[in-house]
């Protein structure tokens, strides 16, 4: 087979040399999913740019595995178009997709060295034979098991067999990389060293666009460039991480990616030009960073735990009491659960006062109004 | 096993000893006591002798030899093939469809293999289907009889198989035969050797069907053993069984060690 069986850009055509060109974007357009009267995935629309890390998070059930395998061509949308990059792939068969996929139980062919594994895709699309060993060459190296090539997948541990994974994936020079839950089968320890060396992966191969499917706020957070968080089958966000965490659009967004106190306010006066408005929580007047909201709105204001201080200080100018309620000292953190009328709130300190006050006592928590994002009270979306 | 008293072992392995041997391992004994008996006449032989071992070996036993491997061979790789593929073309089918023609090949194994015999004799005695008298036809009776057995197994390898391996392989680029041969088969192989194993063993000892659709230079051993001791050579019989015995054993640990080198196990 020649690379011309590819109606995009083939993973055939890309140089053999060091041109890891620029990857192609995945354009979701309306794409329903639906097993026989049960809709899965309402109709989505999503853009992942070239290159882009995109992150699909949310509760189990919610159609990530759905939208990845819809993308890799194991589920037909029951309406809608999926392309990548210039070529509308809605119809074409998984093997004509381009595409590199790594799955939970890495699947790592078990009669097959490492090395074979790697070349698997190269040699089923025909490749010759000196640029499948150069490509198994810098699989390997990418991922570090260059030492391993060998062994058969039964002799490595969880960890490394998701590397030789990753590297067969690469080896096709794929144009889109999708990952669905690819660490949750290793323990917390290796899951963290492997997030941060698919960062460094991707900072060495930045045209690569991702599809990272994971229930893991964290890998979300430290890997993506933009998440998406689903809920029943829909988006219910989607935005660049930071801003999504720093001012999550509904109450689902913030209680999924981080914890989140969430105070009900009324709002007291509407967001001024600099995009601050002030809300009444019981007797406290607050100023909490809004988008559109009018005086007499009901509203959610939403703090994160570890920027809820103990001390005053010049920027922490809001100002809540609570009752202290538990301290659960953790090592690095402290983390404090209060009462504040009625609404449990969280703190996370790195850095306490040395006479920690007793449990039942009066304590005031102070932050800072760009720490805060006002949220639509009734959004359950 | 889950019991961690001394004794209560003991009376386990007692127990299991008996059954074994009492079910299985004294028929054995038996025969290969009558296949070594010059005479039997109180509770053990009176004599031994391998006299009975020359006679079948200088008569018809490396033809009944031969009819069986060729037979058991032939039937197998064809239940193997056509198990295989049916499995295979099965598994993209519905669920119901699924059901039903799993089962319809099961009905051969439910059916008395004389009957199975004698429909086949009954079917393919009329010209253009003429196979009476022919080797055609005993392989046709053992194929019918054991190709459950092969889809039985393959079926199972199958459903047991993630799907995962399927999927990565053609995300890879790999088309359907392609995946097929380098992944699928390779995979299921464990299961294949083990169905081929099996219907081999099964159609070493059929007999049934056999006897009904034979021709006359195509006599199986179990064929040749059922009438050796028709005839009173109870003996005769007996040795003949344990050539069968020992043809079968050697045949399923030489397929055992196939499979071990190709799984790497
Ligand atoms: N083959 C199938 N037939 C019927 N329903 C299915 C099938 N596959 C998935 N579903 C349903 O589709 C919905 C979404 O499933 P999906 O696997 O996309 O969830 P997910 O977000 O990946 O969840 P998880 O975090 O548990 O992996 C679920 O309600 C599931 O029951
Ligand atoms: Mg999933």
């Amino acid at each position: 087979m020649s690379a011309a069986a590819f109606t995009g850009t083939s993973v055939m055509d890309i140089d053999a040399a060091k041109v890891r060109g620029a990857g192609s974007n995945v354009h979701f357009d309306k794409v329903s999913v639906a097993y026989g009267a049960h809709v899965v995935l309402h109709p989505l629309t999503l853009d992942i740019a070239p290159g882009e890390i995109l992150a699909m998070i949310g509760p189990s059930g919610s159609g990530k595995t759905t939208a990845l395998r819809a993308v890799a061509g194991f589920v037909r949308p029951a309406s809608g178009r999926i392309r990548i990059g210039a070529t509308d792939v809605t119809d074409l068969p998984p093997y004509e997709r381009g595409l590199g996929m790594v799955v939970q139980n890495y699947a790592l062919f078990p009669h097959m060295r490492v090395e074979d594994n790697v070349a698997f895709g190269l040699r089923a699309q025909g490749a010759d034979k000196a640029l499948i060993g150069e490509r198994i060459k810098d699989a390997l190296g990418t991922v570090g098991m260059s030492a391993y090539a060998r062994r058969y997948p039964r002799e490595l541990s969880g960890g490394q067999q998701q590397r030789v994974a990753i590297a067969r994936a690469l080896a096709v020079r794929p144009r889109v990389l999708l990952l669905d839950e690819p660490l949750s089968a290793l323990d917390a320890q290796i899951r963290r060293n492997m997030v941060e060396e698919i960062a460094r992966l991707h900072r060495s191969l930045p045209g690569l666009t991702i599809l990272y499917v994971t229930h893991d706020q964290t890998e979300a957070l430290t890997l993506a460039d933009k998440i998406a968080i689903m809920r029943d089958g829909r988006v219910c966000s989607h935005g660049p991480t930071t801003e999504l965490y720093r001012r999550p659009p509904n109450r689902f967004t913030a209680e999924f990616l981080g914890r989140a106190n969430l105070l009900p306010v009324t709002v007291a006066e509407a967001v001024g030009p600099k995009g601050f408005a002030t809300a009444r929580h019981g007797d406290a007047l607050l100023t909490g960073a809004g988008r559109n909201e009018k005086a007499g709105d009901k509203s959610l204001l939403c703090i994160r735990p570890q920027h809820l201080s103990l001390t005053a200080d010049s920027d922490h100018t809001n100002r809540i009491v609570g009752t202290l309620q538990e301290v659960h000292w953790q090592g690095e953190l402290t983390h404090l659960v209060l009462d504040v009328d009625g609404t449990p709130v969280r703190v996370s300190a790195t850095r306490l006062p040395i006479a920690l006050p007793e449990p039942g006592a009066k304590v005031p928590l102070f932050f800072a109004p760009a720490d805060t994002s006002l949220l639509p009270e009734d959004a359950g979306v | 096993m889950l019991v961690w008293s001394r004794s209560g072992r003991l009376v386990l392995w007692v127990l299991f000893a008996l059954i074994f041997g009492v079910l299985f391992l004294a028929p054995l004994a038996v025969i290969l006591l009558s296949s070594l008996a010059d005479q039997w006449n109180g509770v053990l032989p009176n004599g031994l002798t391998t006299e009975h071992y020359t006679d079948v070996i200088s008569g018809a036993a490396g033809r009944a030899v031969k009819a069986s491997l060729v037979t058991g061979f032939l039937a197998s790789a064809l239940a193997l093939v056509s198990g295989t593929w049916a499995a295979l073309s099965l598994r993209l089918q519905g669920h119901a469809l699924r059901r039903l023609l799993g089962l319809l090949f099961f009905i051969p194994s439910a059916v008395p293999s004389v009957s199975v015999g004698l429909g086949l004799l009954v079917a393919f005695s009329h010209p253009p289907l003429l196979l009476n008298g022919t080797i055609a036809i005993v392989m046709i009776a053992h194929f019918v009889l054991i190709s459950a057995f092969t889809f039985g197994n393959v079926s199972a390898g199958l459903a047991r198989l993630s799907p995962d391996f399927e999927q990565v392989a053609s995300s890879l680029g790999a088309r359907p035969a392609y995946r097929l041969w380098h992944v699928t088969l390779p995979l299921l192989a464990p299961y294949l050797v083990a169905a081929f194993g099996l219907s081999f063993a099964l159609s070493m000892g059929e007999l049934g069907a056999t006897v009904m659709v034979y021709p006359p230079g195509w006599v199986t051993l179990p064929v040749s053993i059922f009438s050796l001791t028709d005839r009173g050579d109870i003996f005769a019989g007996a040795a003949l069984t344990m050539i069968l015995v020992v043809a079968t054993l050697v045949l399923l640990l030489g397929l055992e060690r196939i499979t071990k080198r190709a799984t790497g196990s």
